[in-house]
Protein backbone atom coordinates (compact mmCIF):
# COMPACT_ATOMS: atom_id res chain seq x y z
CA UNK A 1 0.00 0.00 0.00
CA UNK A 2 1.18 3.51 -0.91
CA UNK A 3 2.19 5.47 2.21
CA UNK A 4 -0.47 9.19 1.79
CA UNK A 5 2.60 10.95 1.85
CA UNK A 6 4.35 9.41 -1.37
CA UNK A 7 0.20 9.89 -3.08
CA UNK A 8 -0.07 13.48 -1.59
CA UNK A 9 3.38 14.63 -3.54
CA UNK A 10 3.36 12.90 -6.43
CA UNK A 11 2.49 15.57 -9.71
CA UNK A 12 -1.23 16.70 -10.05
CA UNK A 13 -2.46 14.51 -12.93
CA UNK A 14 -3.07 15.24 -16.38
CA UNK A 15 -6.85 14.23 -16.66
CA UNK A 16 -8.56 12.88 -20.20
CA UNK A 17 -10.05 16.67 -20.50
CA UNK A 18 -9.70 15.85 -24.26
CA UNK A 19 -11.75 13.11 -24.25
CA UNK A 20 -14.23 15.20 -22.37
CA UNK A 21 -17.74 15.37 -24.10
CA UNK A 22 -17.66 19.23 -25.43
CA UNK A 23 -21.38 20.15 -24.26
CA UNK A 24 -21.00 19.41 -21.29
CA UNK A 25 -19.36 21.96 -18.31
CA UNK A 26 -17.00 20.38 -16.00
CA UNK A 27 -16.19 20.89 -12.15
CA UNK A 28 -12.53 22.21 -12.45
CA UNK A 29 -12.15 20.64 -8.68
CA UNK A 30 -13.29 17.14 -9.52
CA UNK A 31 -12.38 17.12 -13.14
CA UNK A 32 -8.83 15.41 -12.75
CA UNK A 33 -8.79 11.96 -10.49
CA UNK A 34 -5.73 12.77 -8.27
CA UNK A 35 -3.30 9.36 -7.91
CA UNK A 36 -3.96 10.54 -4.19
CA UNK A 37 -8.34 10.05 -4.18
CA UNK A 38 -7.33 6.93 -6.25
CA UNK A 39 -4.86 5.38 -3.25
CA UNK A 40 -7.44 6.13 -1.10
CA UNK A 41 -10.16 3.95 -2.76
CA UNK A 42 -7.74 1.47 -2.91
CA UNK A 43 -7.41 2.10 1.10
CA UNK A 44 -11.25 1.70 1.16
CA UNK A 45 -11.64 -1.71 -0.41
CA UNK A 46 -8.93 -3.14 2.15
CA UNK A 47 -10.53 -1.96 4.70
CA UNK A 48 -14.32 -2.96 3.06
CA UNK A 49 -12.98 -6.94 2.56
CA UNK A 50 -11.85 -6.61 6.66
CA UNK A 51 -15.36 -5.29 7.28
CA UNK A 52 -16.56 -8.78 5.94
CA UNK A 53 -14.31 -11.12 7.26
CA UNK A 54 -15.00 -9.43 10.51
CA UNK A 55 -19.01 -9.14 9.87
CA UNK A 56 -19.17 -12.87 8.61
CA UNK A 57 -16.76 -13.98 11.80
CA UNK A 58 -19.40 -12.14 14.17
CA UNK A 59 -21.92 -13.55 12.22
CA UNK A 60 -21.30 -16.93 12.70
CA UNK A 61 -19.87 -16.80 16.39
CA UNK A 62 -23.41 -14.90 17.47
CA UNK A 63 -23.86 -15.61 20.82
CA UNK A 64 -26.75 -13.47 22.49
CA UNK A 65 -29.73 -12.57 21.38
CA UNK A 66 -31.09 -9.81 19.48
CA UNK A 67 -29.36 -6.00 20.03
CA UNK A 68 -27.35 -7.32 23.28
CA UNK A 69 -25.76 -10.09 20.88
CA UNK A 70 -24.92 -7.91 18.69
CA UNK A 71 -23.51 -5.44 21.09
CA UNK A 72 -21.43 -7.48 22.85
CA UNK A 73 -20.26 -9.14 19.93
CA UNK A 74 -16.47 -7.20 18.96
CA UNK A 75 -16.07 -9.11 15.64
CA UNK A 76 -19.43 -7.46 14.49
CA UNK A 77 -18.48 -4.03 16.14
CA UNK A 78 -15.17 -4.28 14.28
CA UNK A 79 -16.81 -4.41 11.03
CA UNK A 80 -19.21 -1.66 11.58
CA UNK A 81 -16.47 0.34 12.35
CA UNK A 82 -14.18 -0.65 9.12
CA UNK A 83 -17.74 0.19 7.48
CA UNK A 84 -17.95 3.55 8.89
CA UNK A 85 -14.44 4.35 8.28
CA UNK A 86 -14.28 3.27 4.86
CA UNK A 87 -17.13 6.25 4.41
CA UNK A 88 -15.27 8.75 5.74
CA UNK A 89 -12.32 7.71 3.29
CA UNK A 90 -15.02 7.30 0.23
CA UNK A 91 -15.89 10.61 0.91
CA UNK A 92 -12.39 12.63 1.33
CA UNK A 93 -11.47 10.45 -2.25
CA UNK A 94 -14.45 11.88 -4.03
CA UNK A 95 -13.29 15.59 -3.50
CA UNK A 96 -10.78 14.95 -6.01
CA UNK A 97 -11.77 12.56 -8.84
CA UNK A 98 -14.37 11.05 -10.71
CA UNK A 99 -16.75 9.46 -9.65
CA UNK A 100 -17.01 7.10 -12.55
CA UNK A 101 -13.47 6.35 -12.09
CA UNK A 102 -13.41 6.00 -8.20
CA UNK A 103 -16.34 4.05 -7.72
CA UNK A 104 -15.54 0.93 -9.77
CA UNK A 105 -12.41 0.54 -7.71
CA UNK A 106 -14.31 -0.52 -5.27
CA UNK A 107 -14.87 -4.05 -6.96
CA UNK A 108 -11.26 -4.83 -5.60
CA UNK A 109 -13.11 -5.56 -2.65
CA UNK A 110 -14.27 -9.02 -4.11
CA UNK A 111 -10.63 -9.92 -4.74
CA UNK A 112 -9.49 -9.13 -1.51
CA UNK A 113 -12.27 -11.15 0.19
CA UNK A 114 -11.86 -13.81 -2.22
CA UNK A 115 -8.12 -14.18 -1.36
CA UNK A 116 -8.13 -14.03 2.30
CA UNK A 117 -12.08 -16.70 3.07
CA UNK A 118 -9.28 -19.52 2.28
CA UNK A 119 -7.38 -18.04 4.92
CA UNK A 120 -9.85 -17.27 7.83
CA UNK A 121 -12.73 -19.02 6.81
CA UNK A 122 -11.66 -22.56 4.94
CA UNK A 123 -13.36 -21.37 1.95
CA UNK A 124 -12.48 -23.68 -0.88
CA UNK A 125 -10.70 -21.81 -4.13
CA UNK A 126 -12.00 -22.90 -7.89
CA UNK A 127 -11.01 -21.94 -11.13
CA UNK A 128 -14.41 -19.53 -10.96
CA UNK A 129 -13.01 -17.57 -8.65
CA UNK A 130 -9.21 -17.51 -9.80
CA UNK A 131 -10.64 -16.45 -13.33
CA UNK A 132 -13.00 -13.34 -11.37
CA UNK A 133 -10.21 -12.22 -9.51
CA UNK A 134 -8.14 -11.87 -12.87
CA UNK A 135 -11.23 -9.93 -14.72
CA UNK A 136 -11.66 -7.76 -11.89
CA UNK A 137 -8.30 -6.84 -11.63
CA UNK A 138 -7.54 -6.73 -14.77
CA UNK A 139 -10.92 -4.23 -15.48
CA UNK A 140 -10.29 -1.70 -12.29
CA UNK A 141 -6.74 -1.59 -13.98
CA UNK A 142 -8.46 -0.41 -17.16
CA UNK A 143 -10.28 2.08 -15.68
CA UNK A 144 -7.30 3.58 -13.53
CA UNK A 145 -4.70 3.56 -16.49
CA UNK A 146 -7.83 5.36 -18.64
CA UNK A 147 -8.42 7.65 -16.03
CA UNK A 148 -4.47 9.09 -16.60
CA UNK A 149 -3.76 9.02 -20.18
CA UNK B 1 -30.99 -23.73 -7.55
CA UNK B 2 -33.96 -21.67 -8.03
CA UNK B 3 -33.31 -17.95 -7.27
CA UNK B 4 -36.83 -16.40 -5.73
CA UNK B 5 -37.83 -13.02 -7.57
CA UNK B 6 -38.26 -11.25 -4.11
CA UNK B 7 -34.53 -11.67 -3.68
CA UNK B 8 -33.79 -10.37 -7.10
CA UNK B 9 -36.14 -7.78 -7.18
CA UNK B 10 -34.55 -7.28 -3.31
CA UNK B 11 -30.64 -6.70 -5.11
CA UNK B 12 -32.01 -4.94 -7.99
CA UNK B 13 -33.70 -2.37 -5.73
CA UNK B 14 -29.95 -2.19 -3.46
CA UNK B 15 -27.78 -2.07 -6.54
CA UNK B 16 -30.00 1.22 -7.86
CA UNK B 17 -30.53 2.74 -4.27
CA UNK B 18 -26.78 2.04 -4.19
CA UNK B 19 -25.64 3.92 -6.72
CA UNK B 20 -27.83 6.82 -5.89
CA UNK B 21 -25.89 6.92 -2.64
CA UNK B 22 -22.62 7.04 -4.34
CA UNK B 23 -24.07 10.43 -6.17
CA UNK B 24 -25.11 11.92 -3.07
CA UNK B 25 -21.72 11.43 -1.27
CA UNK B 26 -19.99 12.72 -4.44
CA UNK B 27 -22.23 15.73 -4.60
CA UNK B 28 -21.43 16.38 -1.08
CA UNK B 29 -18.33 15.89 -1.44
CA UNK B 30 -18.04 18.51 -3.88
CA UNK B 31 -19.39 21.05 -1.77
CA UNK B 32 -17.14 20.16 1.32
CA UNK B 33 -15.70 23.76 1.21
CA UNK B 34 -19.48 25.38 1.47
CA UNK B 35 -20.94 25.70 4.47
CA UNK B 36 -22.17 23.10 6.67
CA UNK B 37 -26.20 23.50 5.42
CA UNK B 38 -25.03 22.40 1.58
CA UNK B 39 -23.03 19.40 2.20
CA UNK B 40 -24.23 17.54 5.45
CA UNK B 41 -28.04 17.11 4.00
CA UNK B 42 -26.19 15.43 0.81
CA UNK B 43 -23.63 13.37 2.74
CA UNK B 44 -26.03 12.14 5.36
CA UNK B 45 -28.79 11.13 2.77
CA UNK B 46 -25.72 8.92 0.80
CA UNK B 47 -24.94 7.50 4.15
CA UNK B 48 -28.69 6.64 4.43
CA UNK B 49 -28.94 5.23 1.50
CA UNK B 50 -25.59 3.53 1.41
CA UNK B 51 -27.50 1.56 4.69
CA UNK B 52 -30.77 0.86 3.55
CA UNK B 53 -29.02 -0.69 0.10
CA UNK B 54 -27.18 -2.98 2.82
CA UNK B 55 -29.86 -4.11 4.40
CA UNK B 56 -31.93 -4.93 0.89
CA UNK B 57 -28.65 -6.82 0.05
CA UNK B 58 -28.53 -9.14 3.00
CA UNK B 59 -31.64 -9.74 2.93
CA UNK B 60 -31.66 -10.26 -0.85
CA UNK B 61 -28.52 -12.62 -0.93
CA UNK B 62 -30.23 -14.64 1.86
CA UNK B 63 -31.76 -16.61 -0.47
CA UNK B 64 -30.97 -17.81 -4.15
CA UNK B 65 -27.94 -18.65 -6.65
CA UNK B 66 -25.38 -16.38 -6.26
CA UNK B 67 -24.58 -17.23 -10.01
CA UNK B 68 -27.81 -15.02 -10.41
CA UNK B 69 -27.74 -12.61 -7.24
CA UNK B 70 -23.60 -11.06 -8.15
CA UNK B 71 -24.08 -9.89 -11.32
CA UNK B 72 -27.24 -7.87 -10.06
CA UNK B 73 -25.24 -6.53 -7.18
CA UNK B 74 -22.71 -5.35 -9.92
CA UNK B 75 -25.56 -3.80 -11.80
CA UNK B 76 -24.67 -0.75 -9.05
CA UNK B 77 -21.43 -0.15 -11.32
CA UNK B 78 -23.41 -0.16 -14.41
CA UNK B 79 -25.93 2.96 -12.59
CA UNK B 80 -22.93 4.76 -11.62
CA UNK B 81 -21.10 5.03 -14.75
CA UNK B 82 -25.05 6.56 -16.02
CA UNK B 83 -25.30 9.05 -12.85
CA UNK B 84 -21.77 9.75 -13.28
CA UNK B 85 -22.36 11.18 -17.12
CA UNK B 86 -25.60 12.34 -16.14
CA UNK B 87 -25.11 14.32 -12.79
CA UNK B 88 -21.36 15.51 -13.08
CA UNK B 89 -21.12 15.27 -16.86
CA UNK B 90 -18.24 13.08 -16.55
CA UNK B 91 -17.10 11.54 -19.95
CA UNK B 92 -17.64 7.50 -21.09
CA UNK B 93 -14.55 6.12 -22.34
CA UNK B 94 -12.90 3.54 -23.53
CA UNK B 95 -11.33 2.72 -21.20
CA UNK B 96 -13.83 3.31 -18.35
CA UNK B 97 -16.57 1.15 -20.02
CA UNK B 98 -14.73 -1.97 -21.07
CA UNK B 99 -13.17 -2.09 -18.18
CA UNK B 100 -16.00 -1.98 -16.43
CA UNK B 101 -17.58 -4.92 -18.72
CA UNK B 102 -14.17 -6.81 -17.46
CA UNK B 103 -15.57 -5.88 -13.82
CA UNK B 104 -18.94 -7.48 -14.25
CA UNK B 105 -17.61 -10.42 -15.97
CA UNK B 106 -15.28 -11.16 -12.86
CA UNK B 107 -18.02 -10.29 -10.41
CA UNK B 108 -20.16 -12.99 -12.50
CA UNK B 109 -17.24 -15.98 -11.91
CA UNK B 110 -17.32 -14.87 -8.46
CA UNK B 111 -20.25 -15.76 -7.91
CA UNK B 112 -20.11 -19.32 -10.10
CA UNK B 113 -17.21 -19.97 -7.57
CA UNK B 114 -18.98 -19.11 -4.31
CA UNK B 115 -22.39 -21.82 -5.35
Amino acid sequence: MLESDTIASLPIPVAEALEAAPEVQQDPLSRHTSLRSIGLVLLCTVIGAAAQIFLRYGAEHLTGAGIRGILTNWPLLAGYVCLGINTLLLIVALRNGQLSVLYPIIALTYVWVTILSPIFFGDTVNIYKIAGVFFIVLGVSLIGAGSRS
Amino acid sequence: MITPLSSMLLVFGASIIGSLAAVLLKAGADLLHDPWQRWAPRLGGGIALFLASSVLYVMGLREGSLTVLYPMVSLGYVWTLVWSRLFFGEPFNRGKVAGLMLVLVGVFFIGLGNR
